[in-house]
């Protein structure tokens, strides 16, 4: 590497970190810095009335996998931690495939559309978000439960012969999750389609491929920066769902977000709620930093000047 | 141009000002507060109250406790009482500046978390038991068989309030045993129990004021003034209290240690356990208060009313619910989480 | 930008699911409109047109207040946060890597990793030492916060736009002598728009329905929307939300239509 080459890169880095320092001091100021005081939390006593005692302990941490068993006294693999885990994971992960399934020809849809009435669609992806999370959840509710509006429409079409039983079911957790996340997906697909030159269709149709092929070999690829924000953007906040399983789905099944919820409240043990948040940030962190990098070995070198 | 700024500078100030002479700073159970109340307050003082909601005790023992909040009062359930006077975010109270003290009705008086009511003044009182509709079920309604071993009829319709130390408990007074208790014998029952009867119950929810009165659900765990309020639109509901043991709470008003306004707020306390205003706060929410007397001036369809008035033959059934020993509350939320998984 | 070909970007099926989707999107939002005008007390019985709950609403100055300071939270809140992000954006793509670009990815995505309820405790016992050290206890908290946890939601549409955007109208431009500014004010920031405006709508979006963090953020007088009907959840309710909501969403349609009437206009 030259002298002048060496600077360059010098340069570049330095302006990489100047320009990405207000995000930095604001997030360290307002979120990332405050989450150390939880990592301390995390190694302390639980307080009686919830809170902390400044004791050293390991004790919210061995929880988090094995329990005391009320009656035994001896520890046990945590086995309704696990089941709690589980089912966030897959709910959130669901949740995922469901909204792209939808986002990908909604975000496609509105990109394709005259330049003029892009924005008109984009909107009214986003105008239903105007109303409250509480409000809209409580509206989906109308809409599936036994004499709602889609059981007298399937009933009305002869699609089904008596009233389908979806609220407060898995189902009821996904459709509503589906709802609340979907422009989540959608707008970060658009993004990344937008910029899409669909000259490249052409040349993929000009050399015989199929339309699933243009799909497959051309679209995705080229889009996949928008894949990846969207799922992150769906999948994380959705393992930490806590509004709409229990509006919908009746509140009978934890997800994690409700469970760290209940030791920093009721179950006053503050210590293991900030073990399981850590455990969970672990989890995805890892997750992301493997996703991040697999993208930036294949593919992701495209706009790296 | 000046306008934008000058109300980012009011909105960003709003609290500032709240420390000015005058002003009062709430810190209330959501939905909780007659907006009449507050008005004839400040009409009468010249005082005026700044309302601001939590939605449990533990949020708003945990706020408090981080300090800096900027509120006056807060009103505390039965037990939290005593967790916040030890730890000492309350301030016992100066009853000389409290004429109507001596309005407190004589059962009120003397509770067991605060002996002569020296640290708190009541604002309501309700029990937890069950709300039915009694056109679905018609057999006895007082008793927790109704959701701990459902009839036929309420299998797969039952909702039980998520309330982990309500539920648990009235779970343990079936069992047998006494809220908070510590014994394994009685703590595996409640489990078996619960996890027994989960399979009958259809949601674990709030909101059965609206759900009971259209019928979508037919009974549920729950709180006395939300069934009266589901009755007065469908005559068809009606209020048990459990037999096996039932849950009375109450939550009352106390002075924080750090509070700015605290001549306002003697102001507030003493105007609030005037009987005429006490049955304002009832006709709002529908609970019953503490006040002597205040039962002249209530509406018409909360006098007598049967989820207020406890059948005598019922009343020793009824139990506050204590603060838990740490290793009684350890209990309780592990069979809470297994009961939830 | 290219030209949009008609057959070619054509998929099978996908137009049917984006119109289906929008269908779904607009029936829970149809049914809270019809229900702000129902006569009746409950929320979920119809009983005749009426205009009561709007002046149920209308009366309630809490409830007006809390969704004028919702609104005001979250205005900001998307300003500090899309600024914030897109500079963070054009910092950290489309330029060689450098070290700490991983971590500068991983702190931008932190609060996408953890659930509301332990940033919000954390920030409980954070900003409560500052409120107690300088005894202000303003919005200035609410929007800080709001600001922080909206940053990801903002940077990874604009990410997701910059990643692979075409660099020669850039090289282009430095060939003719055009300052780095300027190159940035009329070339890249013109290509960006769209992922700017994707990425300030879903920070707004965001922040307008926090809940959680906000509830233990903060001080007295200064609920949101969001918490003032966390209040209401265990006691019931009321539908006057549902006419608060409504005209929120007509003063939303008012706006925009009045935006692209403009806009086009100038154009």
């Amino acid at each position: 590497m030259s002298p002048a080459e060496e600077n360059a890169v010098r340069t570049s880095a330095r302006n990489g970190w100047l320009l990405s320092a207000p995000a930095l001091v604001l997030l360290a100021l307002a979120a990332a810095g405050p989450l150390l005081i939880v990592a301390v939390y995390s190694f302390l006593s639980p307080g009686q009335y919830g809170n902390v005692v400044w004791d050293f302990s390991l004790e919210g941490w061995r929880s988090i996998l094995y329990t005391k068993d009320i009656f035994s006294e001896e520890y046990l693999l945590a086995d309704a931690h696990l089941t709690i885990f589980w089912r966030s994971v897959w709910l959130a992960l669901t949740t995922t495939v469901i909204t792209f399934l939808v986002g990908f020809p909604t975000a496609w849809f509105i990109a394709t559309r005259p330049a003029a009435s892009r924005p008109i669609w984009l909107f009214l992806i986003t105008i239903p978000f105007w109303t409250n999370l509480l409000i809209r959840t409580f509206a989906i509710n109308e809409i599936i439960r036994t004499e709602g509006l889609l059981n007298q429409l399937l009933l009305g079409l002869g699609l089904i012969g008596e009233p389908l039983q979806i609220l407060y079911t898995d189902t009821a957790v996904l459709i509503g999750m589906t709802y609340v996340y979907l422009p989540l997906m959608v707008l970060p697909l658009f993004a990344a389609i937008d910029r899409f030159d669909m000259r490249l269709l052409e040349a993929g149709y000009d050399l015989y491929a199929g339309r699933w092929q243009v799909l497959r070999r051309v679209i995705l690829p080229i889009v996949r920066p928008g894949i990846v924000a969207g799922s992150i953007l769906v999948f994380v906040p959705a393992l930490g769902a806590y509004v709409t399983p229990r509006v919908l789905g009746g509140g009978k099944n934890m997800m994690i977000g409700n469970f760290i919820e209940l030791q920093f409240g009721q179950g006053r043990n503050w210590p293991l709620g900030a073990a399981l948040s850590m455990t969970l940030l672990l989890i995805v962190t890892t997750a992301l930093l493997f996703y991040v990098r697999s993208m930036n070995r294949d593919g992701g070198e495209g706009g790296n000047g | 141009m000046k306008k934008p700024l000058a109300i980012i500078a009011l909105l960003m100030a709003s609290t500032g000002l709240a420390n000015a002479e005058g002003v009062l700073q709430l810190y209330n159970w959501g939905n909780y507060t007659s907006p009449e109340l507050l008005a004839k307050f400040e009409a009468e003082t010249g005082i005026k109250v700044t309302v601001t909601d939590y939605d449990s005790n533990d949020t708003a023992l945990a706020k408090i406790e981080a300090g800096g909040h900027g509120f006056d009062l807060v009103v505390p359930s039965a037990n939290y009482v005593l967790i916040f006077a030890e730890k000492g975010l309350i301030q016992e109270l100066d009853l000389s500046k409290i004429p109507n003290h001596k309005n407190i009705a004589p059962e009120w008086m003397n509770v067991e978390y605060d002996p002569g009511r020296k640290w708190s003044i009541p604002w309501q009182w309700g029990t937890t038991g069950i709300g039915v509709n009694t056109k679905v079920y018609s057999g006895d309604i007082n008793t927790s068989a109704i959701w701990l071993d459902p009839p036929p009829e309420l299998q797969g319709k039952v909702n039980v309030t998520p309330e982990m130390n309500d539920v648990i408990a009235l779970a343990t007074m079936y069992a047998g045993g006494e809220p908070c208790s510590e014994d394994p014998e009685i703590l595996k029952k409640v489990r078996d129990l619960l996890v027994a009867a989960k399979p009958h119950w259809m949601s674990m929810d709030y909101g059965m004021e609206d759900k009971m009165a259209t019928g979508d659900v037919p009974a549920s765990v729950y709180w006395n003034g939300a069934i009266m309020r589901a009755r007065l639109k469908n005559p068809d509901i009606a209020y048990g209290y459990p037999k096996e043991g039932y849950i009375v709470w109450m939550d009352q008003v106390t002075l924080l240690k750090d509070a700015q306004n605290v001549e306002e707020a003697y102001k507030f306390l003493n105007f609030i356990a005037d009987p005429e205003n006490a049955a304002m706060i009832s006709a709002f929410a529908r609970y019953a208060n503490g006040i002597a007397g205040s039962d002249a001036f209530m509406p018409e369809d909360m006098k007598g009313a049967p989820e207020i008035v406890v059948p005598e033959e019922l009343k020793a059934a009824g139990h506050f619910l204590p603060a838990c020993s740490p290793k009684a509350q350890e209990y309780i939320t592990a069979i809470w989480t297994e009961l939830q998984k | 930008m290219a030209e949009r070909r008609f057959v070619t970007s054509r998929l099978p099926g996908f137009a049917t699911v984006a119109i289906l989707a929008f269908v779904a999107l607009y029936l829970p939002i149809f049914t809270l409109v019809s229900f702000s005008f129902n006569g009746g007390r409950a929320v979920n019985q119809w009983e005749g047109f009426s205009l009561h709950w709007y002046g149920v609403a209308w009366a309630n100055t809490a409830v007006q207040d809390a969704t004028i300071r919702s609104l005001f939270i979250a205005v900001m809140a998307a300003l500090i946060s899309t600024l914030v992000a897109t500079m963070a954006a054009v910092g950290t793509t489309r330029r060689r890597r450098f070290t700490g670009q991983t971590f500068i990815y991983a702190m931008i995505n932190q609060p996408l990793m953890v659930p509301e309820i332990v940033t919000a405790v954390a920030l409980l016992i954070f900003f409560a030492a500052i409120k107690v050290a300088t005894g202000y206890q303003g919005l200035g908290y609410l929007i800080l916060a709001h600001s922080a946890f909206c940053v990801p939601f903002a940077y990874l549409p604009i990410r997701a736009r910059l990643e692979g955007m075409d660099l020669s109208l850039e090289t282009a431009a430095a060939d003719l002598y055009a300052t780095p500014w300027h190159t940035f004010r009329r070339i890249t920031l013109p290509l960006m728009a769209p992922g700017i405006i994707a990425g300030a709508m879903l920070a707004f979006v965001i922040s307008l329905d926090d809940v959680v963090i906000t509830e233990f953020v903060k001080s007295g007088g200064q609920d949101t929307l969001p918490t003032y009907m966390l209040g209401q959840l265990r006691r019931g309710v009321t539908p006057e939300v549902n006419a608060i909501s409504t005209m929120l969403l007509g003063l939303t349609v008012v706006m925009l239509t009045a935006f692209f009437l403009l806009t086009r206009n100038r154009d």
